[in-house]
């Protein structure tokens, strides 16, 4: 039998509404890499967040070299010997490499501080990896790369012996991903054990030793790499039940509404072209990273773009800001609503009439009664369930306030909509409620595209669908086509267009 | 049924918190009179009118401000350089309405440059203004060596004349409450600035422009200073380049009492005149108490942390409130 350096047994964990971990099983043998791989949302991270110290988990324990540990914090983590590299690295900018090599864990000479021990110990590790920074340089004057190849060293150099790396190679080059490996071959030899992170089915292949899949909280298979192939990963990554709630599309496209050429931001996205039609409702899937919604950005205005063109009915645009993109008659729902869509502590009247201030407020002042009647109708319209329109916002469900940004957009009367994760943290009847929306809209001629990372939503609401790998569109598919393995495949850079053609 | 309460108790604390300040106005007035029967005679009331006209006037500048995330700390001083300025052109041309127009034009320059290192510079609010609060001191020092400006003539009228029983200031202190109070409630500068300081990211993915309106917002910040200025330098009857320090701190006092929320995205004009008043009718009541003015600042500086922790605690009191409905 097997001895485990890390054995996650029979974990649940739920937050509000949602089962996030299911009666979840991993082993991990020292000296080993085991690779956890699942769609976004299947709960990889929420894992690790347990493993770390972050989450407790409801039910289930940790054991580390078969004896239970109860991990409080991640300062607790750290002394059992795990250690943790970020997908989103957490790093203060102001502070110096040495100082965040020992952030946490300064060494003392009485009640100072030994600084001279920290530049010595720092100085030994840069020369030892051949890096090129003096100690004292600071973490916001290096680059994304840099900081997660530091990550990687600070875990490295607490002489962990549980090692865990939540998508490691996302920001980091070519170069730098094989010395990675190398690094991560050493702590191997060294006994160390190691979970990584990915969704690259290269990578994947490549470094693992065990391969476990994760999808909605639960692990569908766990086993030595051997034993899987791409595809039967692929596969098990996305078998999700397509359920049937979704409203019957009628496609009736017509004109070109949108339409982006060659657009590029160098380091962002290379080389998108497509093109939505009125009555048309286009999908946009891929993996978390994949530059969708840095796209949609550029297109609607609120980041500048680099090179490329883009079409609306016919006649190209410049948009360099939002009131471009919304005099072009483009409108965006933003995937991140509390950043990008609500002012919480305002009303929802005011919040839904904000694209549209003209419409209400002219001739010198508010037409209140016809602001409160149109927006009263719009709320019926969305079912947007609200004590009142003067309401703050923040006192809605998310659902609701999602419905408000909706409305928002809805009452501006674009011609092209792009909604970027409408769906995402609301409750299952909002959804099908804004699916009935989406399916409205087009109906009415509108041009709408769709971003989600939830394949059976795409499936059960697209026309047609582009897929993103890394900053490039992969592929594109047609209703009648859409396989969430074909998708997946093109997500995940296994395929893409030229091979198809 | 869980919904039904969410909702009545959401509104409870925001009605006790849209009227809680007008009921410690109303208790002061009735502790106020009690305790010296001349409170309410005409004559002290006057007085405390013209008190409290310059304040009340930069507080209106403060909420528009702070609504939208800013804050000015330069109006003193900028009122005492475009005061002073008007004071000085007015005794060269004997001119009111050129005295206003200078005034106004001084005071609207400094908010431009505000607003510049604000919008195009990225400086913070806070720090671009205490730069311009040292250049216009220095700068109204400055122009008359340090001297003080005497024998202002008929400049004095603005601030000490009356209209029947009506003190003069009043009348801007009405126009403005009512110019405050219509930008915020009817225009759409209003609602932009509302929403850029409740959350400017998705304001500016609403297409509201965030520049424009913050420097629309120091403009009229500098019309209010720039006529604040004029009823200074008229009721003090000189030109004072020293005049009005630390008035942007009582300005800020009344609209923070007034309900404006310090994060952004909640302030009301008529919350403003109200803590102005709660400012005015206290310190007015001190004085006739004989309450000696050290102790009264001691008074003022509690009266602006509870007034703050008051507001604080509410707001946590309705989030709480909130993440439980929603958790449940």
């Amino acid at each position: 039998m097997d001895s485990y350096k890390l054995e996650v047994r029979n974990v649940s964990k739920s937050f509000p509404g949602v089962l996030a971990l299911d009666d979840i099983t991993i082993k991990a043998r020292p000296g080993s890499v085991l690779v956890l791989c699942g769609e976004n949302g299947a709960g990889k991270s929420t894992l690790m967040k347990i493993i770390d110290g972050i989450y407790q988990p409801d039910k289930g324990k940790v054991l580390i070299d078969g004896k239970p540990v109860t991990i409080r914090n991640p300062i607790q983590a750290r002394s059992l010997g795990i250690s943790m590299i970020n997908q989103e690295l957490n790093f203060i900018p102001e502070i110096t490499i040495e100082e965040n090599l020992f952030c946490g864990r300064l060494p003392k000479r009485g009640a100072m501080i030994d600084w001279k021990r920290i530049r010595a110990e720092t100085s030994a590790l840069i020369e030892r990896e051949n890096l090129h920074y003096a100690p004292d340089t600071r973490m916001k004057d290096l680059s994304i790369s840099d900081i997660q190849m530091l990550e990687i060293l600070k875990a490295i150099s607490l002489d962990a012996s549980i090692i865990i790396m939540d998508e490691p190679t996302s920001a980091i080059t070519d170069r730098e991903v094989e010395r990675l490996f190398e690094k991560i071959a050493e702590l191997k030899a060294r006994g160390a054990c190691i979970i990584y992170i990915s969704h690259k089915m290269n990578e994947i292949f490549k470094i693992a030793d065990d391969i476990a899949v994760m999808r909605d909280g639960r692990v569908v298979d766990s086993r030595p790499k051997e034993d899987f192939d791409i595809d039967n990963v692929i596969s098990l990554m996305v078998g999700r039940k397509l359920e049937n709630n979704f409203p019957e599309r009628h496609q009736s496209p017509g004109e070109v509404a949108l339409e982006v050429e060659g657009l590029s931001c160098p380091g962002v996205f290379r080389d998108v072209s497509f093109r939505v039609r009125g009555g048309e409702i286009v999908g946009f899937a891929g993996l978390m990273g994949a530059g969708r919604t840095e796209v949609m950005r550029a297109v609607f205005g609120l980041d500048p773009h680099g090179s490329g063109s883009i079409k609306v009915r016919g006649k190209e645009v410049r948009i360099a800001s939002v009131n471009d993109g919304m005099r072009a008659r483009i409108a965006m729902l933003s995937e991140d609503r509390h950043r990008y869509g609500i002012v919480p502590m305002r009303s929802v009247c005011e919040n839904i009439g904000l694209s549209s201030l003209r419409r209400f407020i002219y001739r010198g002042r508010l037409h209140r009664a016809e602001e409160s009647k149109t927006i009263a109708g719009l709320c019926e319209e969305l079912s947007v369930k609200t004590p009142s329109l003067s309401t703050p916002v923040e006192a809605l469900s998310g659902g609701n306030q999602q419905k408000v940004v909706l409305g928002k957009w809805i009452l501006s009367d674009p011609d092209i909509l792009i909604m970027d994760e409408p769906t995402r943290g609301i409750d299952v009847g909002a959804k099908y409620e804004i699916y009935k929306l989406m399916d409205a809209l087009a109906n009415k001629g509108k041009a709408l595209v769709f971003v989600s990372s939830e394949l059976p939503e795409l499936i059960g609401m697209c026309d047609r669908i582009y897929v993103m790998c890394q900053g490039e569109i992969t592929g594109e598919l047609k209703r009648g086509e859409f396989t969430q393995e074909g998708i997946m495949r093109f997500a995940t850079g296994q395929e893409n267009k030229e091979r198809v053609q | 049924m869980k919904d039904r309460n969410a909702i009545s108790r959401f509104s409870w604390s925001s009605i006790s918190r849209r009227y809680s300040i007008y009921l410690v106005l109303f208790v002061l007035v009735a502790i106020s009179s009690f305790v010296n029967p001349n409170f309410l005679s005409g004559e002290n009331l006057s007085n405390v009118a013209r008190q409290i006209t310059v304040t009340t006037i930069l507080a209106f500048g403060e909420t528009l401000l702070i609504i939208c995330g800013l804050i000015d700390l330069s109006s003193g001083s900028v009122l005492a350089l475009s005061g002073l300025l008007s004071v000085a052109s007015y005794k060269a041309s004997g001119s009111m309405a050129v005295a206003f127009a200078v005034a106004i034009g001084v005071a609207l320059i400094c908010n431009l440059i505000n607003a510049l290192m604000v919008a195009k510079f990225a400086v913070p609010a806070f720090i671009a203004t205490l730069a311009m609060q040292e250049m216009a001191r220095g700068s109204a020092l400055l122009f008359t060596k340090g001297q003080n400006i005497y024998q202002i003539g008929d400049y004095t009228m603005v601030g000490q004349g009356s209209v029947g029983f009506i003190p003069i200031p009043l009348f801007f202190l009405l126009a403005f409450v009512l110019m405050t109070s219509y930008m915020l409630n009817q225009t759409r500068f209003g609602r932009a600035l509302y929403a850029i300081g409740g959350n400017q990211e998705a304001a500016r993915a609403s297409g509201i422009g965030i520049d424009r309106n913050k420097v629309l917002a120091f403009a009229v910040n500098g019309l209010l200073v720039g006529v604040a200025g004029v009823l200074f330098m008229s009721r003090v009857n000189a030109g004072l380049p020293n005049g009005g320090i630390g008035y942007e701190m009582n300005g800020l006092t009344a609209s923070i009492i007034g309900g404006t929320s310090f994060s952004g995205g909640a302030g009301t004009a008529g919350g403003t005149i109200v803590g102005a008043l709660i400012v005015g009718f206290l310190n007015n009541i001190l004085n006739l108490a004989n309450v000696n003015s050290y102790m009264q600042q001691i008074v003022r500086g509690a009266i602006i942390a509870l007034a703050v922790i008051y507001d604080i605690w509410t707001k946590n009191r309705r989030t709480k409130s909130l993440v439980k409905d929603a958790a449940s």
